[in-house]
C-alpha cells in the first residue's frame, strides 16, 4: 500500500456547474417556499394545531440523523484503528458537516419566528433537551472542523486520533440528544420511550453509511476514480448489520410496547390500522428500507453488483425518510391519551372524536423545503471536495487496503 | 403584511442605519416633532413620561425594560407601559376615529419610518388606544 | 351511575345546600366573588403566595353551552379565520364517554396551570414559564415558534398562530409564528379582578360550574370547594399537580 494521494474532484467545469445549477435549482425553490411559508403563515401548510410537526421536521430530523452516521467512516479509521477506512475520513467528516447543515437549515426555517434564530442562540433554558440540542449542534460542527483540520494539515495530524475520539463521542451524544427530544415526550404514547436514543443512534449509522457510499460512489464514477471491489463490499456488508440493527431495535420498541396494555391503542394504530402510517410502517420502514436492502446486500449475485449496491442505499434512504415520518407524523396522528378509559364522544378539533386519528397532508411548500434541506447538503459537499483535497485519488484496493493481495 | 424578506432586509438595514439614525434623531426633531401635534392626548402634555430629549433616545429601554417585569412578574406600572404609550400618542381623525401609530407619519412611524427600524412591537401590541380595539371587536 | 344527567344535578344540588354552608360561595355569581378576591397590585411582582386554579364541577356542566369558550374568544381576542384546523382554541368543549359504564360527561379543557408543567420543560428558550402566582404562559417576546411545547403538553392545551393578526387587543397581545395558550385571564388578575373571562360567563349562563381562585387561600371559593367535592386532576398519572381540578370524572 502506498502513500494515499487527495486531490481535488476534477469533473469537468460544464458538469460541475451543471449539477450545482440543477440542485440550485431546488435550493430555490425551498428559498421561494419559505418566504410563502412565513409570509402567509403556517396555515398554508399541512400543519395545524394538531400535527403541529411535519414533513420539514421529518427532512430535518432525517438529515440531522444520518449527518452524526456519516462521521462513522472516519470513527471507524481514526477510533478503532482501522487502517482502510483512513483514506475516505475527510468526505466523511465534510459529509457530517454539510447533511448537518442541511437539516438544521430546514428546521430553522420552519420555525414560526426564523428571524429571531438570535433569540435561540442567546437564551436558553437548560432543563429542554431542545437547548442542549443546539450546543450539540452547533459543538459537532466545530469539533468535526477541527477533526478535518488534523486530518488535512500534515502538522497537526498528531493530533487526528484524540480530535477524531472527541468527534465519535459528540456525535453519539449528538444523536442522543436527537432521540430525546421524542424520547423525554412523555404525554405521548407514541414517543416516551428511552429506547428512542439508542435506536436513533443505531438509525444514524445506517443512513449516513448509506448517504456516505452514495456520494462516493456518485462522485468517483463521475471523475472516473476508481473505487475497489473489496473496499465497497466492506462498506456494503458494514451497512447491511447497521440496517439490521434498526430492524432489531424497531422489534424492540414495538416488542416493548406491545407488553404494556396501556400503549396497545398506539400499537395497533402504527401496526395494524393506522391507514397510511400503517403502510409506510410495513411497506417503508420493514420492506423498503429493511428487508430488501439486507436481501440485496446479502445475496451473493446481486451485492456484486455495483447497481445493486447503489439500489440498496436508496432504499435505505427511503426507508429511513419513511422511519422518521412514522415516528414524527404517525405519533401526532394516534390521539394521545387524555381521559384513559374513556372515549371523547364531542369535542373540537383538537380532540380525537372517537378516537379518530389527526389527518395530515403534507403540502408542496413542506416537501420543496425539504427537498432543499437535502440538495443544500449535496450542493455543499461538492463544491467541498471541489475546492479542497477531501478525495483521494484512488480508491482502488491496492492502494488503500493494507491487506490487499491480488487475487490469483 | 410584511415578508419575512422584508424584516431580513429591515434587519440588516437597521444595523447599518441605527448609528446614522440615532445621530438624525439628534440633529432633527422634524419626524417625531410633526407627529406628536393634532389630536394625540400628548399634544396637551408638557412633557413624555420623561424628559423628551431623554425619551428620544431610550424609550425602547423603558418599554423593553417593563416589557419583562411585565411579562414575567406581572408588574403593569402603567405610566412606564406600551399601552400608556399608544394612549397617549395615538392620534385621532375627524370623526374621532384612533389613528394606529404605525400609519404613515404618525407618531411612531415617523421616525422609525425616517430610520428604516421597523418596531417589532406591533407584530403582536395593538396600535390604538385599549379604548379603541374593545370597540373594533 | 346510570341516572339522568337533569337526576344528577339535582341530588348534588340538595346535598350541598343541606350540608355545606358555605355552598352560596359555589353558587354566586362572578360579581359576588370580585369582592372577596385578592386585589393585584399593578405595580407589585407577583408572589408565590397566591397559587391561581380552577375547580370544574363537572356536573354542572351543561351539555352543548359554550359560554366559556365564546367568552374566552371575546375577552383575548381569538380570531377565527374559518379554519377550524389552525385557528387558535385556549379553551374548548369536550364530552367524554366511560368506555366501561357508559356515563357521559361534559367538561370545558384548557391549559391546566400544572405545577411541574412539561412545556416549560421543554421550551428551548424559556419562553414558556410558570408565573410565580402559578400561571403557566408563553413570553411571546423570545417564544421562537418550534412548537416543542404542543408537542410536550398532555392536555393539547397550546395553539400556534398560524396566520396574521388583524385585531390585537391591548390586553392580550398575540401575532404569528409563536404559541399561545389560556393564561388564566392574567390581564384581570394584575388589574385585581381575580376572576376569569370563563368562570364570569359561566356563572352568567346560570351554570356556575367553574370556581376560580386561589387554591393557597383556604378561604377561597375554590379552595372551600375543593374541600367539599371529591375532584381530581386529568392524567393524574404523570404528577403534574394541576392548577385546574375537575370533580365528577
Amino acid at each position: 500500500m502506498s502513500k494515499i494521494h487527495y486531490r481535488e474532484w476534477g469533473i469537468p467545469s460544464p458538469t460541475y456547474w451543471g449539477i450545482l445549477i440543477f440542485l440550485g435549482l431546488f435550493i430555490a425553490a425551498a428559498g421561494v417556499s419559505v418566504l410563502y411559508m412565513e409570509h402567509m403563515g403556517h396555515w398554508v401548510t399541512g400543519m395545524t394545531n394538531q400535527i403541529v410537526w411535519g414533513t420539514p421536521h421529518v427532512f430535518a430530523v432525517f438529515l440531522i440523523v444520518a449527518a452524526s452516521g456519516a462521521l462513522n467512516v472516519a470513527s471507524i479509521g481514526s477510533v478503532f484503528g482501522k487502517k482502510v477506512y483512513k483514506p475516505l475520513a475527510p468526505l466523511s467528516g465534510l459529509l457530517a458537516i454539510t447533511l448537518l447543515v442541511g437539516g438544521l437549515l430546514v428546521l430553522v426555517l420552519d420555525l414560526g419566528r426564523p428571524d429571531r434564530l438570535i433569540v435561540a442562540m442567546t437564551t436558553y433554558n437548560f432543563k429542554s433537551i431542545f437547548a442542549w440540542n443546539i450546543y450539540l449542534y452547533t459543538g459537532f460542527m466545530v469539533i468535526v472542523a477541527t477533526y478535518l483540520f488534523t486530518m488535512m494539515e500534515r502538522k497537526a495530524n498528531v493530533y487526528t486520533k484524540p480530535m477524531g475520539f472527541l468527534a465519535f463521542v459528540w456525535r453519539l451524544a449528538l444523536t442522543t440528544g436527537t432521540g430525546s427530544i421524542f424520547g423525554f415526550l412523555v404525554a405521548r404514547q407514541a414517543y416516551d420511550a428511552a429506547v428512542m436514543a439508542p435506536m436513533f443512534i443505531v438509525m444514524s449509522f445506517s443512513f449516513g453509511l448509506a448517504f456516505y457510499i452514495l456520494m462516493v460512489m456518485f462522485m468517483y464514477n463521475l471523475d472516473g476514480r476508481p473505487v475497489g471491489d473489496g473496499l465497497l463490499n466492506r462498506l456494503k456488508n458494514l451497512l447491511g448489520v447497521f440496517v439490521a440493527g434498526v430492524l432489531y431495535f424497531t422489534l424492540a420498541y414495538h416488542l416493548t410496547n406491545l407488553y404494556v396494555t396501556e400503549n396497545h391503542g398506539v400499537e395497533a394504530f402504527i401496526l395494524l390500522n393506522g391507514g397510511v402510517y400503517t403502510t409506510v410502517f410495513w411497506m417503508g420502514e420493514v420492506i423498503i428500507g429493511g428487508l430488501l436492502p439486507l436481501a440485496i446486500i446479502f445475496h451473493p449475485g446481486l451485492s456484486q453488483s455495483r447497481c445493486w449496491i447503489a439500489a440498496a442505499c436508496l432504499l435505505v434512504l427511503l426507508g429511513g425518510l419513511s422511519k422518521v415520518f412514522v415516528i414524527i407524523i404517525g405519533g401526532q396522528a394516534f390521539p394521545m391519551s387524555i381521559f384513559p378509559g374513556m372515549t371523547i364522544v364531542e369535542g373540537s378539533v383538537f380532540d380525537a372524536v372517537n378516537g379518530q386519528p389527526f389527518s395530515y397532508a403534507p403540502s408542496l411548500p413542506e416537501v420543496l423545503l425539504g427537498l432543499g434541506g437535502i440538495a443544500m447538503a449535496i450542493a455543499a459537499t461538492l463544491v467541498g471536495v471541489r475546492m479542497l483535497k477531501f478525495l483521494p485519488v484512488s480508491l482502488a484496493d491496492e492502494a488503500v487496503d493494507p491487506h490487499y493481495s491480488a487475487k490469483p | 403584511m410584511t415578508s419575512t424578506l422584508h424584516r431580513l432586509v429591515k434587519v440588516v438595514s437597521l444595523a447599518l442605519l441605527v448609528g446614522l439614525g440615532a445621530t438624525a434623531i439628534a440633529e432633527t426633531d422634524a419626524p417625531a416633532g410633526k407627529a406628536v401635534e393634532g389630536s394625540a392626548k400628548a399634544n396637551a402634555l408638557k412633557s413624555c413620561v420623561r424628559p423628551t430629549d431623554w425619551m428620544r433616545r431610550n424609550h425602547m429601554e423603558l418599554i423593553e425594560h417593563q416589557r419583562d417585569l411585565t411579562v414575567r412578574q406581572g408588574v403593569r406600572v402603567q405610566k412606564d407601559s406600551l399601552a400608556n404609550c399608544i394612549d397617549c400618542h395615538a392620534r385621532h381623525d375627524d370623526k374621532g376615529q384612533p389613528v394606529p401609530v404605525t400609519a404613515k407619519g404618525e407618531f411612531c412611524q415617523g421616525c422609525h419610518g425616517f430610520v428604516a427600524a421597523k418596531p417589532s412591537c406591533f407584530q403582536c401590541h395593538s396600535t390604538v388606544p385599549s379604548s379603541a380595539d374593545t370597540a373594533q371587536r | 351511575m346510570s341516572k339522568s344527567k337533569g337526576q344528577t344535578d339535582m341530588d348534588r344540588r340538595t346535598f350541598m345546600g343541606l350540608t355545606v354552608g358555605a355552598a352560596a360561595t359555589l353558587v354566586a355569581p362572578g360579581v359576588f366573588l370580585h369582592s372577596i378576591a385578592q386585589a393585584g397590585d399593578r405595580e407589585q411582582p407577583v408572589t408565590d403566595k397566591v397559587r391561581w386554579g380552577m375547580l370544574v364541577d363537572t356536573s354542572k356542566c351543561a351539555n352543548g353551552c359554550s359560554a366559556c369558550v365564546d367568552a374566552c374568544k371575546t375577552e383575548n381576542g381569538l380570531s377565527n379565520h374559518g379554519r377550524p384546523a389552525t385557528d387558535p382554541t385556549w379553551i374548548r368543549k369536550v364530552k367524554v364517554r366511560d368506555n366501561f359504564t357508559g356515563r357521559e360527561t361534559n367538561l370545558p379543557l384548557m391549559c391546566q396551570h400544572c405545577e411541574f408543567p412539561p412545556c416549560v420543560d421543554v421550551c428551548p428558550t424559556g419562553a414558556s414559564f410558570k408565573r410565580a402566582d402559578g400561571i403557566v404562559m408563553v413570553d411571546r417576546h423570545v417564544c421562537i415558534g418550534c412548537r416543542y411545547c404542543m408537542m410536550a403538553c398532555p392536555y393539547k392545551a397550546r395553539s400556534f398562530i398560524h396566520e396574521d393578526i388583524e385585531i390585537k387587543p391591548t390586553n392580550a397581545p398575540r401575532g404569528k409564528g409563536c404559541v399561545e395558550s389560556c393564561n388564566l385571564c392574567v390581564h384581570r388578575l394584575d388589574n385585581g379582578q381575580a376572576m376569569t373571562a370563563c368562570a364570569e360567563a359561566c356563572a352568567k349562563a346560570g351554570h356556575n360550574a367553574l370556581v376560580f381562585g386561589d387554591l393557597k387561600d383556604p378561604n377561597s371559593p375554590v379552595s372551600q370547594a375543593l374541600k367539599q367535592l371529591p375532584s381530581r386532576q386529568i392524567r393524574a398519572d404523570l404528577q403534574l399537580s394541576t392548577g385546574v381540578r375537575y370533580s365528577g370524572i
